[in-house]
């Protein structure tokens, strides 16, 4: 059943976002690393393959404040259901370009 | 892996709580002596942590009522509200709630938490949105959990996280339930329920308000903040708690709703669990006429106490929560600093509680005060003095009696 709202396709057609183009990988990927820099172990860098709740220094709370972020940031909708089943920076970054290409 | 090897993690930090001795999560009140007092560890204790709101739990005419009804009808339902457990006195403290709030519609539960935890996930389905506040109770999380909607988050208090939010999901079919606390109860702030009521209605969706922690503190006749601001007539759907203000246990929810009563035969939590006990329900009547009856002295009487113990500790020069509220949080630096001085409080005679991460909201470590009607301000003086001295032990505040300048 969860599955179900993971491929619902949003139209934001009318939003207010500035940039209306669409953000490519590299720049979510960005925008994701750079929000979990604070809770990185050590000198660990935090790749595509990094488990965000293992490998970081991170609670499911602070994953969730993270997830709103970036939903404003890209000005997306990314349901608390599909985060359960997000592990690693690459499906996070999965993730939000599906919503965003959906907008 | 073993059984319990998934709560590793969660026993680590216990563990680290007790450590440093007392144990918050099992202290045990040997003996109550008053809505303010108690004996624990064998010494006469204060008690300022227990969301007494209004210290009905001894008043004689609620406790003669619990009694009257133990005696008349016994000692407990032995069945749910569906099956065998309902009573006529369900149904009258449930007019009663109706007629209170001034709604055509009250359906009353065994908890608080299984309130929040079966109407909100039964009024929702596959296909509709619940938009829950970020700084949700665990009974709103949990009601997450029990439905096939989909669940979005907004910034704690932010009318426009909630805004951005019902936009995004302004095209789509299905119901938005948006779910709002009237009062906090970690930080004890108020929502800024104006405008979440306005965006959510702009937007066509639905607001429920979990009063929980202002049933009584709030509002000119008690109702909390959907009457102090405004909005009664506006909410959808008011949960509240009988184990507050009301001094008992149990839960409710009212509305105005047509169809409200399917609830009755589709909410599980309220289907598939014993039904409150007669003492209870005969308690919390006589406790909500007392609410109504004497409700504005035993208000002024909470927020006096507020003040003395919020604005003596912001002297002191303590960070606390961002208002004044019933409940009065004293942000700490860290978990074992929070244990260390709730423990040196509980031995100076004075109970709190101790709230830290991942029951509290952006990691922070707190000792959590409630404040009573029942509370005398020589009492709440008591606790300022007690914690400002406890507190320069700690080095959280200057080791001289300098006047706080900054004011926190």
């Amino acid at each position: 059943m969860r599955s179900a709202h993971k491929f619902k396709v949003y139209d934001f057609t009318d939003t207010l976002v500035a940039d209306s183009g669409l953000p490519a990988r590299e720049e979510v990927v960005a925008e994701i690393v750079q929000r979990l820099e604070p809770f990185r172990v050590e000198s660990r860098p935090i790749l595509g393959s990094t488990v965000i709740t293992k490998d970081l220094n991170i609670d499911s709370l602070a994953v969730m404040d993270m997830v709103m972020e970036l939903e404003d940031r890209f000005d997306i909708s990314i349901p608390l259901n599909d985060v359960a089943e997000i592990h690693t920076v690459d499906e996070l970054a999965d993730a939000v370009l599906r919503k965003v290409e959906g907008r | 892996m073993g059984i319990f090897d998934r709560h590793r993690q969660l026993l680590e930090s216990y563990r680290m709580m007790r450590a440093t001795g007392e144990d918050p999560l099992t202290v045990t009140m040997d003996r109550v002596l008053s809505p303010t007092e108690a004996i624990i560890n064998g010494r006469k204790t204060l008690l300022v942590g227990t969301n007494n709101y209004f210290g009905l739990t001894f008043d004689p005419v609620c406790v003669e009522a619990a009694i009257e009804a133990t005696r008349d009808e016994g000692t407990g339902t032995t069945g749910s509200r569906i099956a065998n457990g309902n009573y006529a006195q369900h149904a009258a403290l449930e007019a009663e709630l109706a007629e209170f709030y001034g709604m055509k519609h009250c359906m009353v539960t065994t908890t608080g938490y299984q309130a929040n935890l079966g109407i909100i996930s039964t009024l929702v389905g596959d296909g509709d949105y619940l938009v829950i506040d970020a700084d949700s109770h665990a009974s709103i999380y949990d009601a997450c959990k029990q439905t096939q909607a989909t669940i979005i988050r907004f910034k704690h208090n932010d009318p426009a996280s909630l805004e951005a939010r019902l936009r995004r999901l302004k095209d789509e079919p299905g119901n938005k339930v948006v779910v709002v606390e009237g009062i906090y109860s970690m930080l004890g702030d108020t929502a800024p329920l104006k405008p979440f009521v306005e965006i959510t209605k702009r937007y066509g969706g639905y607001i429920v308000v979990d009063e929980a922690h202002s049933l009584g503190a709030l509002g000119e006749h008690g109702r909390g903040l959907v009457e102090q601001v405004g909005v009664l007539d506006q909410v959808d759907f008011v949960v509240g708690t009988f184990s507050k203000t009301l001094g008992s246990i149990g839960g409710f929810c009212v509305s105005n709703h047509d169809g409200f009563e399917v609830l009755r035969i589709a909410t599980r939590a309220y289907m598939f669990t014993a039904s409150l006990p007669p003492s209870i329900i005969a308690s919390v009547r006589a406790a909500l006429k007392i609410v109504r009856r004497d409700g504005a002295k035993l208000r002024t009487r909470l927020w006096d106490n507020v003040a003395t113990l919020y604005d003596g500790l912001a002297a002191a020069g303590f960070q606390l929560g961002p208002e004044h509220g019933p409940v009065v949080a004293v942000v700490m630096p860290d978990q074992m600093t929070t244990v260390g001085v709730w423990r040196a409080l509980l031995e100076a005679g004075v109970y709190v509680n101790v709230a830290v991460p991942p029951a509290t909201p952006g990691g922070l470590c707190l000792l959590r005060c409630s404040l009573s009607s029942a509370h005398s301000r020589g009492q709440l003086k008591h606790v300022v003095e007690v914690l400002t001295g406890i507190g320069r032990q700690f080095g959280l505040l200057p080791a001289e009696r300098v006047r706080a300048v900054a004011g926190g």
